[in-house]
């Protein structure tokens, strides 16, 4: 009890100074808007890519759809800002749980099949879900987009309202970490890793397997919403037609590049996901035929991604340094 | 009669799919991968058609011109799905699935936005010039059929009938059967599983090649980026007909096809496409293993 308290405070005390550290250094200027925004982006991805390791990585049901859930989240969280009037937090909160509301109602019948089936279900509903906001012009503004959806903050000080917005971010990021990874930890969990290990031998265990997919399955739709809510207030514009088929792959591209059934691997991911993507525009055209390509050798040549399925753990690191303290005296 | 007419352009249409469907079916049953690079094949077999339709403007035979273009495309295709396999994908074999998934993926984003940059394909649109002798209908009764709707249906027919005998009745044919059902078994059998499955490859290609000519031919505005969307809906059409059937895979595509054209035809045409992926979940839902696919119980 007593090393789980500890273990605790280390995490928040190093969320803390982490984003101590990112704030103070946009607060002098180090950190620019231009990069604060970047970040910003890199957070709602890593919160998306994260919530698809949880079905992909640790129940190992890959999901080709999530762009789809994260639409649902982004124009449901729109929506009742701009329609309703409801404040921002618990609009994001509502585009989650429409979300999984989604999550639960495609995963139901689905998730019982194996294979590639539900890469295929899934990728066929992200589509359907593009066509029908496409369609549902009084709604969501069909193919022109939605615009002028409220920012997280609008103090005319761009530094303050990066930070802010930044702030807000971080806040969902730490909430969908701390989440996801005390649900791998619990019992319903464990289970969860071992369908991804053996799914026969999990049920010949006794577990319900179907049960324990959909509980990821919907967790996972939850969180890919939320992502979606915080997506429109950062860029305050919605339209469709972003949220593709390749869009989906990208977070499954974060999720692979970090590691599959690796938390911090994930962060990572979308960290060099984001910035690569940005500086490869230097190339001008040719920026997506060398963004092909060096998916296509990391896939091959480095096949298990950043973490593998290993964790950077803080407490880890900071027990081992006070144990090799301790020893040195 | 408005009924029939979308049936004939259905099916029309459908047949394409079934083309390029194949392709997908037949690299899946083998290689368990859904090549999602199938697509792009498709859109470089149209720009082989595009050329050599221009290249044979004002020569004697427009019969000539076809055939030349369908032979173009196909060895085209058949050599870039090759190429592909034995680079990208042959590394991948045993590696994760979801690895050789991404692979496809960056196969595709690769030949889409390459084919942006390479100067004969470019980034705008182009338009297809059809030879004379193809442009105009024939009209049955109150039914009109465009005579590349005609040369469309025939064509992928008598590729059909031949991928068909080709599969059923060689030594080669046999060995592909073999791997596709299990392929360690086939290795000590003494086939050679990494030419066969080149082979695979090969005749997908080719047939997408030529699904793109055909495409084209239907639909003479082509760009980089033509290929995804048929592609994803042949896709469709093979996991509808049970992926891994090749016959499966036919009737599937022309399915979809008629499916796409009726829902254009009397409900909406912004609608088509979610029309086609919802076709897909409730088939999965009643039957998850396709209409003619095998269901296949796991053995611990």
């Amino acid at each position: 009890m007593k090393k789980k308290g500890v273990d605790f405070l280390l995490l928040l005390g190093s969320g803390l100074l982490v984003y101590c550290l990112i704030a103070s250094l946009a607060w002098v200027g180090v950190i620019d808007e231009y990069y604060m925004q970047l970040l910003s982006v890199a957070g709602v991805y890593i919160i998306v890519a994260l919530s698809l390791n949880l079905i992909t990585g640790f129940t190992g049901q890959l999901a080709l759809g999530h762009a789809g859930f994260m639409s649902i989240g982004a124009y449901t969280a729109a929506i009742f800002v701009m329609r309703a009037s409801l404040p921002l937090l618990p609009s994001v909160l509502l585009g989650g749980l429409v979300s999984a509301v989604f999550g639960f109602a495609i995963g139901f019948p689905t998730l019982r099949l194996r294979g590639d089936y539900l890469a295929i279900t899934t990728l066929g509903f992200g589509e359907i879900i593009r066509v029908v906001l496409n369609n549902l012009e009084g709604l969501t503004g069909g193919s022109a987009g939605l615009q002028g959806i409220p920012s997280f903050s609008d103090t005319g000080n761009y530094t303050l309202d990066a930070i802010i917005k930044f702030s807000w971010i971080f806040a969902f990021f730490v909430a969908t970490v701390a989440t996801i990874s005390n649900l791998i930890r619990s019992s319903p969990g464990r289970v969860i890793v071992s369908v991804r290990e053996d799914e026969i031998a999990s049920t010949s265990m006794g577990n319900d397997v179907t049960r324990y997919k959909m509980i990821a399955f919907t967790v996972s739709a939850f969180f890919a919403g939320i992502g979606g809510g915080l997506f429109s207030a950062l860029i305050g514009y919605l339209n469709p037609s972003d949220f593709n088929f390749l869009y989906s792959v990208n977070f499954v591209v974060i999720a692979v590049l970090g590691g599959l059934g690796s938390l911090t691997g994930t962060v990572l991911g979308g960290l060099v996901f984001t910035f690569a993507q940005e500086w490869l525009r230097v190339l001008g055209d040719f920026r997506l035929v060398v963004f092909g390509l060096l998916l296509i050798l990391l896939m091959i040549f480095w096949q298990s991604g950043i973490m593998g399925n290993k964790e950077l753990s803080i407490t880890g690191l900071v027990r081992r340094i006070f144990r090799k303290g301790g020893r040195a005296q | 009669m408005v009924f029939l007419q979308q049936l004939v352009n259905g099916i029309s249409l459908g047949s394409v799919y079934s083309l390029i469907a194949i392709g997908y079916t037949m690299v899946y049953g083998i290689v368990k991968l859904i090549n999602f690079a199938h697509g792009d094949i498709l859109m470089i077999g149209a720009f082989c058609g595009y050329y050599a339709f221009l290249w044979a403007q004002g020569s004697a035979s427009p019969v000539l011109a076809v055939a030349f273009a369908f032979l173009l495309a196909m060895a085209i295709s058949a050599l870039v799905g090759v190429i592909i396999e034995k680079t990208c994908y042959k590394p991948l074999r045993n590696a994760p699935r979801i690895n050789a998934l991404i692979t496809a993926i960056g196969v595709s984003i690769v030949l889409e936005n390459g084919a942006r940059v390479i100067p004969f394909m470019g980034p705008n649109p182009r338009q297809v010039s059809i030879p004379e002798a193809f442009k105009g209908v024939f009209a049955l009764g109150g039914l009109t059929i465009s005579k590349v709707q005609v040369l469309t249906l025939a064509t992928s027919l008598v590729l059909m009938v031949v991928l068909t005998a080709f599969v059923q009745l060689t030594r080669t044919g046999k060995a592909m059967r073999a791997v596709s059902h299990d392929m360690d078994a086939a290795q000590l059998m003494g086939i050679s599983v990494n030419r066969i499955v080149s082979i695979t490859f090969a005749i997908g290609a080719a047939l997408g090649g030529a699904a793109g000519v055909l495409y084209a031919m239907n639909f003479p505005m082509i760009n980089p980026y033509m290929g995804i969307m048929p592609g994803l809906k042949a896709f469709i059409a093979a996991v509808f007909g049970g992926i891994g059937s090749i016959p499966g895979a036919m009737i599937g595509g022309l399915v979809m096809g008629v499916a796409e054209t009726l829902t254009k035809g009397f409900i909406s045409s912004k609608l088509a496409d979610a029309v086609a992926f919802g076709i897909l979940i409730v088939i999965l839902l009643v039957r998850p293993s396709g209409l003619l696919g095998k269901s296949a119980r796991e053995k611990v």
